[in-house]
């Protein structure tokens, strides 16, 4: 194997270290999410769809560590997370509720270099497919894409509850144009005079609103383990390779 | 570098010592991989070690399952934080697989069906501590957790249970399989918090 064919793993790429993240805002994301704006003077950048660990300390000395996709983050910068709250959860509802401007958190990344998405790094177009807070990564590399200006044809179908329920959704706004092919599935309602149908993405939609396998798209699908389950044996069904198919799942059976 | 997070006390509060630092205890059962869920048919499943020589030694489904599958309780722990205690398995030990598998080596690279890897060293596969497992909970593994087979490491992180497994080759140092090349701990004692290199 010559060094040319490793390149793309040690490549280098940011280690991951212990950060302090200071709280420079917090506003309501969604019905059920919140943004979370952190200043983190040490953080060495992250590559779009990377994650990180949060970690709590209770007074006691009790610690929960949580996982989250870092929305955009910027070396040396500002660390945006959206984090939807989990009924029954025990780190979620915290950090949707109580987290204040000023607090302080413990992260540790950037984490996660397989589910990414680097400017420059590929030519072949990219399709992403987001199931509600599952657009989190995904929006990151949308984001990434736009910033870099990069030339790479990008298609977001992203499934959401209702208009209310979709994540960044001024920014996806903004974004969507001729950079990025923005298509939304409504499952529970759609916003006056919506021309699709509301309900669950079918099979018949995801082939329709998606860039098709004959162009070779690398794909990344985002979401619950059921949404995520369902929409890549579609896509292996639509003729893409599982190896085209990245994804990433939260939740159980 | 610890600091008390202001107004965080936690809830779940599990004090059994059974849960490595870090680890939450979760009911359900979380499923984390790379890409789609490769569907195996018992049929057409067959396991493999491949030694330092080249050969290859292989079991069908059912030939494996003749060597003796035994049912064990374990805890497993997953890198992304999360615990399950006292799980119900059934598998075949890799005691019994490797009964008659010669070898130099004292490292293996587990393949999966999907193409993902992991390392582990052998010495960790050996004396009753892994299993290729085919059942959990009392039920056929789902293919979403690595049905119809996968290996089971317990005392490591659970990356290092390869889901799908299709077999095992035997390497003469340790080489990194998928996630340790993503950064992941070559190997990933949930007690010591080997999460990440």
């Amino acid at each position: 194997m010559s060094a040319q064919d490793v390149a793309p793993l040690r490549r280098s790429r940011p280690r991951a270290a212990w950060h302090t993240g200071t709280v420079v805002e917090t506003r309501r994301e969604t019905p059920s999410a919140a943004r979370i704006v952190l200043d983190v003077p040490t953080w060495p950048g992250s590559d779009a769809g990377s994650h990180l660990d949060v970690r709590l300390t209770a007074p006691d000395g009790y610690q929960a560590s949580r996982s989250y996709s870092v929305a955009t983050a910027s070396p040396g910068g500002q660390v945006v997370l959206a984090v939807d709250e989990l009924p029954d959860g025990e780190v979620s509802p915290f950090l949707v509720h109580d987290l204040r401007p000023g607090d302080q958190v413990e992260l540790h990344g950037p984490l996660g270099a397989f589910f990414v998405w680097r400017p420059g790094e590929s030519t072949r177009p990219v399709q992403l497919v987001a199931g509600g807070s599952g657009v989190v990564p995904l929006y990151a590399m949308a984001a990434a894409h736009g910033a870099a200006a990069d030339a790479t044809p990008f298609r977001l179908l992203y499934s959401a509850r209702t208009p209310d329920d979709v994540f960044f959704a001024d920014e996806l706004a903004a974004l969507a144009g001729p950079d990025l092919a923005l298509d939304l599935v409504y499952t529970r309602g759609a916003p006056a005079g919506w021309p699709d149908p509301v309900g669950r993405l079918t099979r018949e939609a995801l082939a329709a609103r998606t860039l098709p396998a004959e162009q070779r798209p690398r794909v990344y699908v985002c979401g619950s383990t059921g949404f995520v389950e369902t929409v890549a044996v579609w896509l292996q069904e639509l003729g893409h390779a599982a190896a085209d198919i990245h994804t990433e799942r939260f939740g159980g059976l | 570098m610890s600091f008390v997070t202001r107004g965080f006390s936690g809830r779940k509060r599990e004090a059994d010592p059974r849960l490595p630092p870090g680890q939450t205890l979760v009911q359900d059962w979380p499923v984390l991989s790379a890409g789609p869920t490769p569907r195996v048919d018992t049929d057409d499943w067959e396991f493999t070690i491949r030694d330092e020589t080249g050969a290859d030694h292989r079991w069908s489904w059912d030939e494996l399952l003749a060597l003796g599958v035994e049912d064990v309780t374990v805890d497993i722990h997953c890198v992304t934080h999360w615990s399950k205690l006292d799980m119900g398995w059934r598998g075949v030990s890799l005691d019994k697989v490797f009964e008659n598998v010669e070898s130099e080596h004292e490292y293996v690279m587990a393949h999966s069906y999907g193409g993902y890897t992991t390392n582990v060293p052998l010495e960790d596969l050996l004396d009753g501590r892994a299993w290729i497992a085919t059942e959990a909970e009392g039920e056929p593994l789902d293919p979403e957790h690595g049905g119809p087979a996968r290996l089971l490491v317990p005392h490591l992180y659970f990356w290092k249970s390869a889901k799908w497994v299709r077999g095992l080759t035997m390497m003469p140092d340790n080489d990194p399989g998928f996630w340790e090349q993503y950064g992941y701990h070559l190997y990933g004692d949930p007690w010591k918090e080997e999460r990440y290199w």
